[in-house]
């Protein structure tokens, strides 16, 4: 084998100099990076070099390193000063001699002592280090700046050296290296490591940051990071290199903010270092990295520093936190703090400058923080106590100075206390839900629950009641709010203390239209337990108890008269119309509550749905008699009654989309809501037919154009695999509910998501066959759609279902064909350029199926 | 009739990068050179496995667009002086972008100034439509011009 080493080197050799693969992006930025791909010859030729230099034992390597090639080009390199002035070929041989090397040493220690001693002292003198003498070299003095530009090609080469020797190490265990302090490498590496540190710390000081400096800067921080993780146990580096090494990289990320690639370069070094501490934790440098960098980002967060973007400093915190859960603890520690803070600040002085960065801070809480926690298998201890602690503030500030209901902090705060409140086990919901239960109780949240009783007042003080209703205290509101938030992020094996009283509660804040309400009754409804296991406790509150608590509670009571249509167990909101203590205003809160409560039980399968969907199918057709209504006296009420009639037409056709959607905000898998497969092709199948004859049934454009929505919204919905098994049916309805919605400019929304079920549908074999027998129809309203206006991506999707009716039989298209050319002709003109180009599809595809010209 | 190929040693360059277009919601996208160059930009050169762009005959800037008038001017350079594949070329771009674009916009096709010994014939022949429907029936042409056109969709 020894005679064939000369051959198998120089064809090495070969392979790595000539023909190497350069892949030359010209992104900026990137080129200042030795950003080669190797080839695969390349590559195989690296394997076979590894393999030989660790056989032979010695004898590969003095072969390689008495080549005269590559002692020519190591002493060739102090002619190539700087990154800019190497050309290409030059570089590409850097890179395949840096390889080599980094194959010598990390093969085995023999070797890379070998590599030492030849190399090591002329890159250090290339850099301006002795190795011999370490304690003269200048670059130790405090203000030390590089001569000039530093020899590039000696720093590559010494970084990859570096890495080379870590990888050796092995950098994964820590298995000691026999007499690590006698090897001639590690004796130099130890000898000049604190100079090295210097000098890529100098790299990182360049005060010009423009493109040419990144690639010093880019193998500065790797030196860097190289040096930091090397096992600490081999005394490679002493304690000062490794703590100036931090404090480098620390000042970077705090100050350097501008320069983005430095930034982004000393954070990864500062992750990696962490993760390496996390993987083989060393006290020492534990210690270290703690005091330096965990503090130093601790009391970053909680200081109003305005140096440093709230959100940059929210980044560093999060990526240092997220390499280790110590280091995350310390940062949480540190978000809590800055969000009490800042929320004191808000609820007691109302700070309004404080809500921005509140919010902020918030949303990285819930965002990053719990979901990081919650991956890792942190304990719940974290989110039990933040969500104690912002019920222990509000608690605390009887009253908030607040002038408006800041939406947005109240958003991010109630998604914060959901995130908190899912993540913890029973036992800690119990306790939150407790406290805030206690909250609720203290504050003047009852007032008006006294306020809508089941008895009927005099108009007089119905008014007045009226009133009350509106003076609905911020501090209040947020209680409610947030009390919200927790009921829909319980467990359902959570037991609720004071179930009725929730219930209640929940749903006289409802008709205020409180919207959060509604959404936790839904929850509550989804996940109550169907019967009481033991004992009956009066204050337990099961499924069948709270659905008939709701059904006759003050809101549905019936008064003489009210009109029962289809069986005893339906529940009619037309006898509102006789209760003048309701307006308007609070059915339309009512159709949004039953619509919530409605998606609640659907989702777990509770027969009473149906109720729910006959009531809001009446509110839908419900037309005509308002003579009935004794609101003369009240001319306001009068005036706006048929636009709020609209509304609730409206909005109980909305509800069919609270119910069929998905939503984010609750009764979600986050949320622990209860989900019974394929409710979604129940419903559909249950209510699509009761639609489809409503629509034969009524001619008014009123009720059909709602009855139009709400199909528009159950079919968008449904799985496609539900929908094409019927699709014969629905595509004329689909096709009607079309041409009204098109009319009015705010159903764009509606009319796309329905167009995409029909483009679904024309994609599926068997669905073809229905789009087959309704070509014309389909085909015209495709044609009057791609002209639609208001809304670029229907146009597209219609264009593009036009082409795929291309693809029918051509016995059923070939009378359209005319048609269709024409629409595409004006689609051609179209302002977007997507649509164009669709239409060049589409006229290419419809001018093949006959040999007539395109021109007629 | 020449033997052997009319350039034998062109001059490739490299491909440009495609752009992809970002799509811009509140301004109207109007017709422009890029969009007509996206069409041409990889029709084969008749004689060589290379793309029209690639050869430098065809570039963004040759490209003209007049919106309101309807017109659209392409320049085209051929390679060397003398090159009698210049309406073949210009038949494949004719053909290309037939139906491109709505009725109401108008092609010129002429090849750069100065860079072709027949200049003035050349032009008028690529512009003149009886003239290109008539090349364009002979069964030669027309499978010289389908592989110029469709070879790079391959």
């Amino acid at each position: 084998m020894a005679e064939h080493f000369k051959t198998l080197w120089s064809s090495v050799k070969d392979a790595t100099y000539v023909s190497p693969e350069t892949n030359l992006s010209t992104e900026a930025g990137f080129m200042s990076e030795m950003g080669f791909q190797d080839s695969d010859i390349m590559k195989q030729a690296f394997v076979l070099l590894q393999e030989l230099v660790q056989q032979s034992n010695g004898s590969f390597i003095s072969l390689i390193l008495e080549d005269e090639d590559i002692k020519i080009f190591m002493n060739s390199l102090n002619q190539y000063e700087d990154f800019d002035n190497i050309p290409i070929d030059i570089r590409q041989r850097l890179h395949a001699v840096g390889r080599i090397i980094s194959v010598c040493v990390n093969t085995s220690i023999a070797s890379c002592n070998k590599v030492f001693e030849s190399f090591f002292p002329l890159l250090m003198t290339y850099l301006g280090l002795s190795v011999a003498k370490p304690h003269e070299n200048s670059c130790l003095a405090e203000d030390y700046n590089p001569p000039g530009r530093l020899n590039f090609g000696a720093l590559y080469l010494c970084v990859e050296v570096l890495s080379a020797c870590r990888y050796l190490v092995g950098s994964d265990e820590l298995t000691p290296i026999p007499d690590f302090a006698n090897q001639t490498w590690g004796v130099m590496l130890h000898n000049v490591s604190k100079s090295l540190a210097m000098v890529f710390i100098s790299l990182l000081r360049s005060n010009v940051a423009e493109n040419s400096q990144n690639a010093y800067v880019c193998y500065g921080v790797k030196g860097l990071q190289n040096l930091a993780t090397f096992p600490g146990s081999l005394l490679a580096v002493s304690k000062s290199t490794y703590d100036s090494i931090l404090l480098k990289l620390m000042s970077v990320v705090t100050s350097d903010i501008n320069k983005t690639f430095l930034w982004t370069l000393a954070m990864n070094a500062l992750v990696e270092i962490g993760s390496f501490l996390d993987k083989c934790p060393d006290s020492e440098r534990l210690s270290s990295y703690e005091s330096i960098v965990v503090e130093k980002i601790f009391s970053l967060i909680s200081s109003d520093d305005s140096n440093m973007p709230l959100s940059l400093k929210l980044q560093a915190a999060f990526e240092i936190g997220a390499t280790g859960m110590n280091f995350m603890l310390r940062v949480v520690q540190g978000l809590d703090e800055a969000i009490s803070a800042t929320l004191s600040a808000v609820y007691a002085h109302g700070n309004r400058k404080s809500v921005e960065p509140t919010v902020k801070l918030l949303e990285y809480y819930s965002n990053k923080v719990l979901p990081w926690f919650h991956k890792s298998g942190g304990s719940e201890e974290i989110p039990l106590n933040f969500a104690l602690s912002i019920w222990d503030k509000i608690e605390n500030n009887r009253s908030f100075n607040l002038d408006s209901l800041e939406n947005e902090l109240l958003d991010a705060t109630m998604m914060a206390m959901k995130q908190a409140v899912g993540s913890c086990s029973e036992g800690s919901q119990e306790k939150i839900i407790n406290k805030a239960l206690g909250v609720l109780l203290s504050s003047n949240c009852l007032q008006w629950m006294e306020s809508i009783s089941g008895n009927t007042p005099s108009e007089a003080e119905g008014l007045q009641q009226i009133h009350k209703l509106d003076s609905f205290a911020i501090r209040d509101e947020w209680i409610t709010s947030l009390f919200a938030s927790i009921v829909i992020a319980l467990r359902p094996q959570t037991y609720i203390q004071n179930g009725k009283f929730i219930l209640q509660f929940f749903i006289t804040t409802l008709l205020n239209g409180h919207v959060p309400s509604a959404q936790a009754l839904g929850s509550l409804v989804n996940k109550l337990p169907l019967k009481i296991t033991g004992t009956p406790l009066s204050k337990n509150l099961c499924l069948d108890e709270a659905v008939d608590m709701i059904f006759h509670s003050c809101i549905w009571t019936s008064y003489n008269g009210s009109t029962y249509e289809r069986g005893s167990s339906e529940i009619d909101l037309s006898s509102l119309r006789l209760c003048s203590l309701s307006p308007e205003s609070d059915k339309i809160h009512a159709t949004i509550g039953l619509a919530w409560i409605g998606k609640g039980l659907l989702m777990r399968g509770h027969e009473k749905v149906k109720d729910i969907t006959m009531t809001l199918l009446n509110c839908m057709i419900s037309d005509g008699d308002r003579g009935s209504l004794p609101n003369s006296k009240h001319p306001s009420l009068v005036c706006n009654d048929e636009d709020l009639h609209h509304q609730l037409m409206k909005s109980a056709a909305d509800a069919f989309h609270i119910i069929m959607s998905d939503s984010e905000s609750c009764l979600n898998k986050r949320y622990h809501a209860t989900i019974r497969p394929l409710y979604k092709q129940r419903f559909s199948n249950t209510v699509m037919p009761i639609l489809s004859t409503l629509m034969l049934k009524y001619d008014s454009p009123s009720i059909r154009s709602m009855l139009c929505r709400a199909i528009a919204y159950v079919v968008s919905d449904t799985p496609l695999t539900a929908i094409l098994s019927e699709a014969k049916k629905l595509i004329p309805l689909l096709l009607d509910c079309l041409s009204m919605m098109v009319e009015d400019i705010m159903n764009k929304e509606i009319i796309y998501s329905v167009l995409l079920v029909i483009s679904g549908i024309l994609v599926d074999k068997n669905g073809q066959d229905a789009v087959a027998e309704n070509a014309h129809s389909i085909v015209n309203q495709l044609i009057e759609l791609t002209t639609y206006p208001h809304m670029m991506v229907i146009r597209e999707t219609a264009v593009q279902c036009l082409a795929a009716i291309s693809e029918l039989p051509y016995t059923r298209i070939y009378p359209l064909r005319t048609l269709v050319l024409r629409a595409m002709l004006k689609a051609l003109d179209d302002p977007k350029w997507v649509v164009r180009q669709e239409a060049v599809r589409c006229r290419q595809a419809w001018a093949s199926i006959a040999s007539r010209s395109l021109h007629f | 009739m020449t033997l052997g190929l009319i350039n034998a040693n062109p001059v490739v360059h490299a491909k440009k990068e495609r752009v992809v277009r970002t799509e811009d919601s509140h301004t109207d996208d109007a017709v422009d050179p890029l969009e007509i160059y996206d069409f041409v930009r990889d029709i084969r050169d008749p004689e060589h496995p290379y793309s029209l762009e690639q050869l430098s005959v065809l570039s963004e800037e040759s490209i003209t667009v007049d919106e309101k008038l309807g017109r659209i001017l392409i320049t085209f350079t051929p390679t060397i002086q003398h090159c009698s594949m210049v309406t073949v070329i210009g038949l494949c771009l004719r053909e290309k972008l037939k139906d491109h674009f709505p009725p109401h916009f108008k092609v010129d096709i002429k090849v750069a100034p100065g860079s072709h010994a027949n200049e003035e014939s050349v032009n008028k022949q690529l512009n003149d439509k009886e003239r290109v429907s008539a090349a364009l029936e002979n069964p030669h042409l027309r499978q010289l011009v389908d592989e110029c056109l469709y070879s790079s969709e391959l």
